[in-house]
């Protein structure tokens, strides 16, 4: 959250959002240094997705993140999924650029290909994913040339649950409750005064409960968020993907006020 | 411009940093080390996990705490630890604490131009059998010492250290001398008292503290019987042992 | 830039401008001012509004009074909850309760929120943003209660519920899941003191205590420490020393103590003759 009193309530920056930014396009120099801009790096997204939001509960993770695809201030896409499964016991949910995101689908899928073609008995699961993405996310890092996004991976095996963190910079950790972008200033308050007491107390109706309420509170106050949005959950029996669900919202408080001051009628 | 011409565009360069907070801290008594960090990850504002360890076990008898960048932090003790086990690959023991003190140096040093954010502080038993604590910065400089502290509280605690582990500013009652070696209790009283001072005084510092204290090959573990939240960590009863201590901090 | 001169105007001495933005230029950082990282919330119930702050004020990533005071008091039914430069929200908040009392006196009633949300927001729109005080204003008058907010630049917003400061998002986020119109007293006491606490365990910025303010057509009720989460604990060692422990090189002792001999002399009898 940004500090300083006199950046509140003005558009955001790349400062206190770095990974849901408008794009600030450049304008085209007049001439082009063949060497000098030799090599076309990310330097900012483009077209982004808002937060992601994951919980630990019960019998395994849920995940949920809206539909949106935003280009700048502009609602872009409203039908994206940002939730990906990767191979049977894992999903990661993508906020940031959502081409690196594609990209980063594409390299995935073609690993747990792979995996499968092995044939040796061995399957990849939610560690082995986080591990696998953190180690790619921080080599992009230091070649400067970054993967522009946060991710949440999630997973359930061999009894166990998983769910842990990693962005652009390769910076990683795990929590009972996580969130990227701006839910992580809104949603995860809410989240970790519900879950992190005691996540084995959560049962799957709680838990879906709990987020639908933070995907609500997170289209009430971000401004890059949509009221449509998908639940992903990974417990013992495998990978789900719900289908887009819509957020009940109420606005009915606008009606008693009158300005923003001195006005009363 | 003046002639018509755009402006350079405004390039504005990705950061390969961030810094994540914490502080940790190790103080060398005379047959034992203790080595303890705080567990809290946070970026600006924000509180990342309430538990991320700092300290971690890299032998028997040595343990490393990193402190920074917390990106760069676990991908340094992740090389640490792949060369300590290529080195029990060739020699069939361990390392001994100077030479991965050496190591630590030349793998900072190696990046000197796009340095690992990190502070390091390697703690352990020496092969002699007295307690070490060796202290680094990002690109590789180091030093043996009886206590350091680094991080975002290092300027609250390394002057507390200094006054009461090398008496600074204490002049000892007259016909005696101060002790070189404090005993471990004492230590780890002081070593508690550090962190919970600084989570009343710094934002970055609380949630969590782990203290690990490794003990010489056969010395008593007396000491340690009386403390609360102890976890054995050392897979064998004879030569070096190795302990963690877990305790909460203030969550605010 | 000294001008010759007598002469001084009211108001903020600018004369220092020129020179410290050069110094600024040259690398030469201003000094910091103290800050209330901060959470502050307010929030509107059945009788009346509801004001919560947090207890810590920071100096960058140092906690410079764990248990300082942000509900300042404005009239008897109105009160202002400060984030941003300490010292701009202290100053700013005894300036307008000063005016206001004035201005209860010239008018001979008693002084409405919207009077003193009007002078603030002129005094902040005056300065350009450079008193850096971010308010929640709250009261209740004649006319009901209020919650304002009013931001470092002079802009306001009135709503049923409001938080301002590094851990309002956390506070708002409580508020969004949690505030029905028309609440009980201790529903709405218990939703701000939740709304504080997620900014103190949330944000770094706020920590320390809950405080809280309940203010009613009849009675305004300040809840100092209201919740106290966040107790020091105790040191595992006491740290005396020994006397003689500071070293020094030179001794000198002197009698501070004055002594000085009186004599009593009888009183003489008065002149009667």
């Amino acid at each position: 959250m940004d500090h300083f009193p006199t950046h509140w309530g003005r558009p955001r920056n790349e400062l206190d959002d770095q990974y849901n930014t408008f794009p600030l396009h450049q304008r085209p120099a007049n001439h082009t240094d063949t060497f000098a801009n030799g090599v076309q790096r990310t330097q900012q997204p483009i077209v982004t997705g808002t937060s992601v939001l994951a919980i630990q509960y019960k019998d395994g993770i849920m995940m949920a993140a809206d539909n949106l695809a935003s280009y700048g201030s502009l609602a872009r896409f409203k039908d994206i999924t940002r939730l990906h499964a990767v191979g049977t016991s894992t999903v990661i949910g993508a906020s940031g650029d959502m081409s690196d995101f594609q990209h980063i689908q594409r390299v995935l899928d073609d690993i747990v290909t792979d995996e499968f073609t092995a044939g040796d008995g061995n399957s990849l699961g939610p560690a082995e994913i986080h591990e696998f993405l953190a180690r790619r996310m921080y080599a992009r890092r230091s070649k400067m040339n970054p993967l522009w996004n946060s991710l949440l991976v999630g997973g359930f095996q061999n009894g166990k649950r998983f769910l842990a963190f990693v962005d652009l910079l390769g910076t990683t950790y795990s929590a009972p409750s996580l969130a990227t972008g701006y839910g992580a200033h809104i949603a995860l308050p809410l989240l970790r005064q519900s879950i992190d007491p005691n996540p084995d107390a959560v049962t799957e109706e709680a838990a879906r409960e709990i987020l639908r309420n933070c995907m609500r509170v997170l289209y009430y106050r971000d401004a890059r968020s949509l009221d449509k949005y998908q639940i992903a959950t990974v417990t013992e029996a495998g990978v789900t993907i719900s289908d887009t669900q819509k957020l009940d919202t109420t606005w009915d408080f606008a009606e008693n006020i009158r300005g923003y001051g001195a006005q009363t009628q | 411009m003046p002639d018509g011409s755009y402006e350079r565009p405004q390039q504005r360069q990705f950061n390969p940093y961030s810094e994540n907070g914490g502080t940790i801290l190790a103080i060398a008594g005379a047959d034992f080390s203790v080595i303890a960090g705080d567990t809290r990850q946070s970026e600006g504002y924000s509180i990342q996990t309430r538990y991320a360890p700092k300290v971690f076990r890299l032998t028997e008898r040595a343990v490393l705490a990193v402190n920074g960048f917390a990106a760069d932090g676990n991908m340094f003790v992740k090389k640490v630890k792949q060369r300590l086990e290529w080195y029990r690959h060739a020699h069939a023991k361990d390392m001994p604490l100077r030479a991965i003190a050496r190591l630590i140096q030349t793998m900072l040093y190696a990046q000197r131009f796009f340095p690992y954010y990190v502070y390091n502080i390697l703690g352990g038993i020496e092969e002699d059998g007295t307690g070490a604590v060796y202290s680094f910065d990002p690109v590789g400089s180091y030093e043996r010492e009886a206590c350091r502290a680094a991080g975002a509280a290092q300027s609250l605690v390394q002057p507390f250290l200094d006054n009461q582990i090398y008496f600074k500013n204490q002049t000892p009652a007259p016909g005696t001398n101060h002790p070189t070696h404090l005993p471990l209790p004492d230590v780890l009283s002081i070593v508690i008292d550090s962190f919970t001072s600084a989570t009343e005084r710094h934002i970055e510092v609380g949630d969590g503290l782990e203290i690990y204290v490794v003990l010489a090959k056969g010395r008593s573990t007396q000491e340690l019987a009386s403390i609360g939240g102890l976890q054995e960590l050392s897979t064998r009863a004879e030569g070096d042992r190795m302990f963690v201590i877990r305790r909460d901090l203030k969550k605010d | 830039m000294a001008t010759a001169s007598a002469y001084r105007s009211p108001g903020f001495d600018f004369s220092n401008e020129i020179r410290n933005n050069f110094l600024s230029e040259r690398g030469v950082p201003l000094p910091k001012a103290t800050s209330t990282g901060t959470t502050i919330v307010g929030c509107l119930f059945k009788d009346g509004i509801v004001l919560g702050a947090d207890t810590r004020a920071t100096e960058g990533p140092i906690v410079a009074d764990k248990n300082c005071e942000k509900i300042h008091f404005i009239t008897d039914s109105i009160r202002c909850c400060g984030a941003g430069t300490a010292a701009d929200t202290e100053f700013t908040t005894a300036m307008i309760s000063s005016n206001m009392e004035l201005h209860a006196l010239s008018t001979g009633r008693k002084p409405r929120v919207v009077t003193a949300m009007t002078m603030l927001k002129q005094y902040l729109f005056r300065h350009q943003g450079q008193v850096g005080a971010a308010l929640v204003l709250g009261g209740v008058d004649a006319t009901g209660p209020h919650l304002f907010t009013i931001h470092p630049h002079g802009s306001t917003d009135k709503l049923p519920y409001v938080t301002m400061g590094s851990g309002s998002l956390a506070a708002m986020a409580v508020f969004e899941a949690g505030w029905r119109p028309n609440m009980e007293r201790a529903e709405a006491l218990d939703l701000v003191t939740t709304a504080v606490s997620a900014g103190i365990f949330n944000d770094l910025g706020s920590g320390s205590n809950v405080d809280a303010c309940v203010i009613t057509a009849s009675h305004t009720e300040m809840l100092r420490n209201y919740v106290k989460p966040n107790e020091r604990v105790q040191k595992e060692r006491s740290y005396g020393f020994r006397r003689g422990t500071t070293a020094w090189k030179s001794e000198s002792i002197r009698q501070m103590v004055v002594e000085e001999d009186i004599t009593f002399i009888a009183p003489e009898a008065m002149d009667t003759s």
